[in-house]
C-alpha cells in the first residue's frame, strides 16, 4: 500500500503526498541513558502520524528531535529533503512547525485572544515605533492578524472564552486554546504532545473532531503523541510504536493491531 | 370577528412585507450577526437581495409550490433568510429545534414530507444522513458552514451559498416564475408550519396562514407601540413560535433588527454588546441570571455588599410605582436616582438591559420574588399568555397593570371565554387554520365556531378583567379525599428558590401528595463551595446530606404557605427525594420548551413514586439516559426519601371554630 516516492491513498480517499520530514537512524543519548536507539521513520504531506507507546518509551524526546529541540547524537534528520542544521525555536516556527506542549505552556495571566495572538509574533514585521503609535503597517498587521486569529476562534468553538484570562479555564478548554495558538501561525507540520491526556471522553471526542478537521480544513501534516491507544487507531494513517528506545512497530492502524511485538510490549509476554 | 381578506395596506404575505421594507427602511438594518468578533449586519435592501438569491435557487434546485421546506439550526440570518425564501416561492417553511435527535427530527421531517431541509452545519447534516432512508419524499439538503463537509457525497448536498450563486447566475430563467409565485401568495396562503412540541404525544404540525401572523404581529405591534428602531437578540429556538412572531412577523411588520449572537455561548456577551430595546425569555432565563447576579454579590466586597443591600431594598420599595407612574415622594425618586446611578444603572448594564423598553415572559409562572427584581431596577417586564395555536398571543399585560399573579387582559383583537369546567377558550385572528394531516386533533381543539380550548383551567379576575392561570385543565384533579389537586401551584412554589430548578408534585387519586425535587446545580454548587462541602458529581451533591436539610426546609416553607389557601390545603408536600439526575429533553421529561412531561417521568420513575408511598426510607434505582448525541447509558443511585413537616389543616379548622 505505501509507495515511497509518490505518497498513498488513505482508507477514507485522502490523497497523502510525499516526505516532508524523515529522521534516518536516529540515536538521542543523555549522558548515559540512551533516550532513542537508532530509529527511521517518515512524515508524510497531509498525513496525521501518530507515535504511541508505553511510558518512558521515548516519545516526547523523539517529539523534540523533530521539533529541532534535541539535536540527536547520531543520525540525520531531513525537513523537505535536506538535512537541516541546528536552528533556534523562532526558526523552527518560521519553517512552518508549530506544536503543542503535554503540560500546557501558555501565558496564564493574558486573555484566551491575546494568547492565541502570540502565535502570530513571526508573522509581524512591524517596527517598535510603528506598533507605539499605532499607524500604518502596524495596525495593517494586527488588524490580519486579528482576522486570522478570528479565524481559528470560530473554528475551535472557543468563541464565549475569547477575553477570559487563561488562569479561569478549565484543562479540557486550555488545551484547545493552546492548539489555536499553533493553529494561528498558520503550520504545515503540527506537532501535539499527548494533545488528549487527563481529558474526559467527551473533551477527547472534541478534540479528535478538531483534529481531524484541522487536517481536513487546511491540510496540515499532524504528528501526535498519544496514550489513548482507541482514539490513536481511530484518528492516524500510520502508526510507530516505540517501545524503550526502539522502534518496535510502523504501519497502518490494522497493521499496528496485529503486530505481535506491538501486542506484547503492550499486553505484556507470558514467561513459561 | 372581523376578519379583512385583502390585508393591511395589500400586504398580505411575509415577501411582500419584506418587499416594503426593502424600499421604506432601504439603509436601514434589519439583521445583524456576531462574526469573527465583530457584528456584521445587513440592511432590509440586502436583506431581499440575498433571499431573492436563494428563493431563484430554489426554484433552480426544482422546489414545487406547497413543497415543505425544514429549517434546522440555531437562529442566524441565513437561516431566516431561507424561510422568507421558502416562502418566496411558494414553499412552506418548517422550523425544527435543532437540539432535537435524529429519531424526533425523522418524525416530524415524514410527517411533513419535506423535500429540501435547509440546515446550519455539520452536526445537523449528520443527523439528516442518519435518517434519510426513513424519508420517503426527502431529496436535497443544504447547509450553511461547509466545514468538515467537504469528503460527503454532494450529489443531494449543497452548499448554500451555492444555491444562491446559481440562484444569481439563472436570474433571467427564474425571476419571472419567482414574481409569479410570490404575487400569488394571499392572505390565507400557509405561512408557516410550526411543530408543537407537545407534553403528551406526537408532536403536531401547526399550520399558520398568513392572516395569522401578519394580523397578530400588527396587533401586538401596536399594543406595545413597537417601531422600527427597536432591536432585538434571536436566541429562543427558531421552531418556537414565539421567535417566530419576534424575529419575523414583528420585524417584518415594523422593520425593526434581529440581532442574532455569535454561539449560544455568547449569549449573555452578545446580549451585553447589542442592548435590546425589546426583549424576551422564559422565566428560566430571568432565573438564571438573578442567580448568577447574587452569586456574584456574595462574592463581592463588603462596602459594595451593603451599598447593593441598601438600594435593592428602596428599589423594591418604591421601583414598582416609579415605573407604573404612581406618585412617589420627591425624597424616595432622589434615592431611587442615586441608586439609579450607584447600583440599578451598572447592574442593568452588566445584564444587557440598559435600553429594554418593554420585555416579556412566558410560558411558566414566574416567582413573584424574581418578577419584582427586575421591575423594581426600571425594566419593564410584562408577562403574556400564549400558545403556537394562536399565533402567540391571548392574553398580555399593559403598561401599568403588571402583576406577576396575572397573564394580562385579552391581547388587541382576541376574545375570551371560559368553560364550565375552569377551562380558558379563545378567539382570534391569530387562531391556527388547522394540525397538519390531523383532523381529528383539529376538530377536538377547535369548534365550529373558532373557539380554541387552550388545555388551561383560569379565570377572569373581577374588577380588572386579568386573566389568572391556575394549572393545566387536565392536570388539576382530585386526591383520594376528594380534595382539590393542582400539581403546578405548588411545584411553582418550589420552584421559586433558587436552590430548586425543577420538581414534579404526584397525588392525584392519593392520600397524600409527595414530589420530586431537581436541584439547581449553579446555586447549590455555588453554595456547597462556600460551604466546604466536596463533591464529584451532580449525583453526589443532590445526596448530601445537607443539601436534602436545605431542600426539607424549603419544602416545609412551602406547606406553610400552601396550608393558608384553604382550596389547596392538601396539596401539601408529605415526602418528598432530590432526583440523582437533571430532568432533560434528551430524555423525553421534559419538552423542547422545558416543559415538565408529568406522565412520562410518573411512568419513567414508577419505582420512585411507590417507594414515596410506601413508606420505605430510602430506595435504590437504576435509570437509562440519553446522550446528547443518541446514544444511551444507564446510572444508578440510591435515593433517600424524607418526610416533611405539614400543617395539619383538620386541626386547624378545629381551632377555628
Amino acid at each position: 500500500m505505501l509507495d515511497q516516492t509518490e505518497g498513498y491513498v488513505t482508507e477514507d480517499g485522502r490523497k497523502i503526498g510525499g516526505v516532508v520530514m524523515e529522521m534516518k537512524n536516529i540515536t538521542l543519548r543523555f549522558g548515559g541513558v540512551v533516550a532513542i536507539k537508532d530509529i527511521s521513520f517518515d512524515i508524510r504531506q497531509g498525513e496525521i502520524r501518530a507515535i504511541i507507546g508505553p511510558n518512558g518509551a521515548g516519545k516526547s524526546s523523539m517529539l523534540n528531535v523533530i521539533s529541532g529541540f534535541y539535536v540527536p547524537q547520531e543520525g540525520q534528520v531531513l525537513f523537505n529533503g535536506k538535512p537541516r542544521p541546528q536552528m533556534r525555536p523562532y526558526e523552527v516556527a518560521q519553517q512552518g512547525i508549530a506544536r503543542t506542549f503535554q503540560n500546557i505552556a501558555l501565558f496564564e495571566g493574558m486573555s484566551v485572544l491575546d494568547n492565541i495572538m502570540t502565535g502570530r509574533l513571526n508573522k509581524m514585521s512591524s517596527s517598535i515605533f510603528s506598533q507605539a503609535i499605532w499607524r500604518g503597517k502596524a495596525e495593517r498587521e494586527e488588524v490580519e492578524n486579528r482576522e486570522k486569529a478570528e479565524r481559528i476562534i470560530d473554528f475551535l468553538e472557543i468563541q464565549h472564552i475569547r477575553k477570559t484570562p487563561v488562569s479561569r479555564l478549565p484543562y479540557g478548554l486550555k488545551k484547545r486554546v493552546e492548539l489555536a495558538r499553533a493553529l494561528v501561525a498558520e503550520p504545515n507540520l503540527l506537532l501535539l504532545d499527548e494533545p488528549m491526556a487527563g481529558m474526559n471522553v467527551e473533551e477527547k471526542e472534541d478534540m479528535s473532531r478538531f483534529i481531524l478537521d484541522v487536517n481536513d480544513e487546511f491540510g496540515t501534516t499532524i504528528a501526535l503523541i498519544e496514550h489513548d491507544m482507541g482514539v490513536v487507531m481511530d484518528l492516524s494513517d500510520r502508526v510507530v510504536v516505540m517501545d524503550y528506545g526502539k522502534k518496535i512497530g510502523d504501519g497502518t492502524p490494522s497493521e499496528i493491531r496485529n503486530n505481535q511485538a506491538v501486542i506484547d510490549a503492550y499486553l505484556g509476554v507470558a514467561h513459561d | 370577528m372581523t376578519q379583512t381578506s385583502t390585508g393591511v395596506d395589500g400586504l398580505t404575505s411575509i415577501p411582500a412585507l419584506l418587499n416594503r421594507n426593502a424600499s421604506t427602511f432601504a439603509g436601514k438594518a434589519a439583521y445583524r450577526e456576531k462574526e469573527f468578533g465583530i457584528w456584521q449586519s445587513w440592511t432590509w435592501a440586502e436583506a431581499e437581495k440575498e433571499i431573492e438569491a436563494l428563493a431563484l435557487g430554489l426554484l433552480n434546485l426544482g422546489v414545487n409550490e406547497g413543497d415543505f421546506i425544514a429549517v434546522i439550526g440555531r437562529n442566524r440570518p441565513a437561516l431566516y433568510w431561507a424561510m422568507v425564501a421558502a416562502q418566496s416561492v411558494g414553499a412552506v417553511p418548517v422550523p425544527l429545534y435543532s437540539d432535537a435527535a435524529a429519531e424526533e427530527m425523522a418524525y416530524v421531517l415524514e410527517h411533513c414530507g419535506a423535500r429540501f431541509v435547509i440546515v446550519a452545519d455539520q452536526e445537523q447534516v449528520d443527523k439528516v444522513i442518519e435518517v434519510q432512508d426513513q424519508l420517503r419524499q426527502f431529496q436535497h439538503l443544504i447547509y450553511l458552514d461547509a466545514r468538515g463537509l467537504r469528503k460527503y457525497d454532494h450529489t443531494t448536498l449543497h452548499q448554500y451559498s451555492n444555491v444562491q450563486d446559481q440562484g444569481r447566475a439563472a436570474y433571467d430563467e427564474f425571476h419571472p416564475e419567482l414574481v409569479r409565485r410570490r404575487d400569488a401568495l394571499n392572505y390565507d396562503s400557509t405561512c408557516v408550519m410550526l411543530y408543537t412540541s407537545g407534553t403528551t404525544g406526537k408532536p403536531k404540525g401547526v399550520v399558520l396562514s398568513n392572516r395569522n401572523i401578519i394580523e397578530t404581529s400588527k396587533n401586538s405591534s401596536e399594543f406595545d407601540d413597537l417601531s422600527a428602531g427597536e432591536d432585538i437578540l434571536a436566541y429562543l429556538p427558531m421552531a418556537w413560535v414565539g421567535d417566530f412572531i419576534f424575529s419575523l412577523g414583528q420585524a417584518y411588520w415594523t422593520g425593526f433588527c434581529v440581532n442574532c449572537p455569535e454561539s449560544f455561548e455568547t449569549m449573555m456577551t452578545d446580549l451585553r454588546e447589542i442592548g435590546p430595546t425589546y426583549y424576551f425569555a422564559p422565566p428560566r432565563v430571568f432565573e438564571t441570571q438573578l442567580t448568577t447576579v447574587m452569586i456574584r454579590m456574595e462574592d463581592a466586597s463588603p462596602m459594595k455588599k451593603r451599598m447593593f443591600d441598601y438600594f435593592m431594598a428602596h428599589a423594591k420599595k418604591v421601583g414598582p410605582d416609579i415605573l407604573d407612574g404612581n406618585p412617589v415622594s420627591g425624597f424616595d425618586k432622589l434615592k431611587y436616582a442615586l441608586g439609579n446611578l450607584l447600583v440599578y444603572g451598572p447592574l442593568k448594564n452588566t445584564l444587557g438591559f440598559s435600553r429594554v423598553r418593554i420585555g416579556y415572559t412566558a410560558g411558566e409562572a414566574i416567582g413573584p420574588e424574581i418578577f419584582d427584581f427586575y421591575r423594581s431596577l426600571g425594566i419593564n417586564l410584562k408577562q403574556l399568555y400564549g400558545q403556537t395555536e394562536a399565533s402567540v398571543f391571548i392574553t398580555q399585560q399593559p403598561d401599568g397593570q403588571v402583576r406577576s399573579d396575572t397573564v394580562g387582559v385579552p391581547s388587541p383583537g382576541v376574545e375570551l371565554k371560559i368553560a364550565e369546567n375552569g377551562e380558558v377558550f379563545y378567539r382570534s385572528s391569530g387562531t391556527f387554520v388547522e394540525y397538519y394531516k390531523n383532523a381529528e386533533s383539529t376538530a377536538d381543539t377547535k369548534d365550529a365556531e373558532g373557539w380554541v380550548a387552550t388545555g388551561d383551567a383560569g379565570f377572569i379576575e373581577d374588577g380588572t378583567g386579568h386573566l389568572r392561570i391556575i394549572d393545566r385543565a387536565k392536570d388539576v384533579g382530585k386526591m383520594a379525599g376528594g380534595e382539590m389537586f393542582a400539581p403546578k401551584y405548588v411545584e411553582n412554589k418550589l420552584k421559586f428558590y433558587p436552590n430548586i430548578l425543577e420538581t414534579v408534585v404526584f397525588g392525584a387519586g392519593r392520600e397524600y401528595c409527595t414530589a420530586f425535587v431537581n436541584i439547581d446545580l449553579n446555586a447549590v454548587g455555588n453554595w456547597a463551595e462556600r460551604n466546604n462541602i466536596a463533591y464529584a458529581s451532580y449525583q453526589e451533591l443532590a445526596g448530601h446530606p445537607r443539601v436534602l436539610e436545605t431542600i426539607q426546609e424549603h419544602v416545609e416553607t412551602v406547606n406553610r404557605s400552601v396550608a393558608e389557601d384553604p382550596m389547596l390545603s392538601a396539596c401539601q408536600v408529605h415526602r418528598f427525594l432530590v432526583l440523582h439526575k437533571q430532568l432533560d429533553a434528551d430524555d423525553g421529561e421534559l419538552t423542547r420548551t422545558q416543559k415538565v412531561r408529568r406522565k412520562i417521568i410518573g411512568e419513567k420513575f414508577e419505582d420512585l413514586v411507590n417507594a414515596l408511598y410506601d413508606g420505605s426510607q430510602q430506595i435504590y434505582t437504576e435509570t437509562e439516559v440519553t446522550y446528547e448525541d443518541g446514544r444511551k447509558g444507564m446510572i444508578s443511585a440510591t435515593l433517600e426519601i424524607r418526610d416533611a413537616k405539614v400543617v395539619p389543616v383538620t386541626a386547624q379548622k378545629i381551632a377555628a371554630e
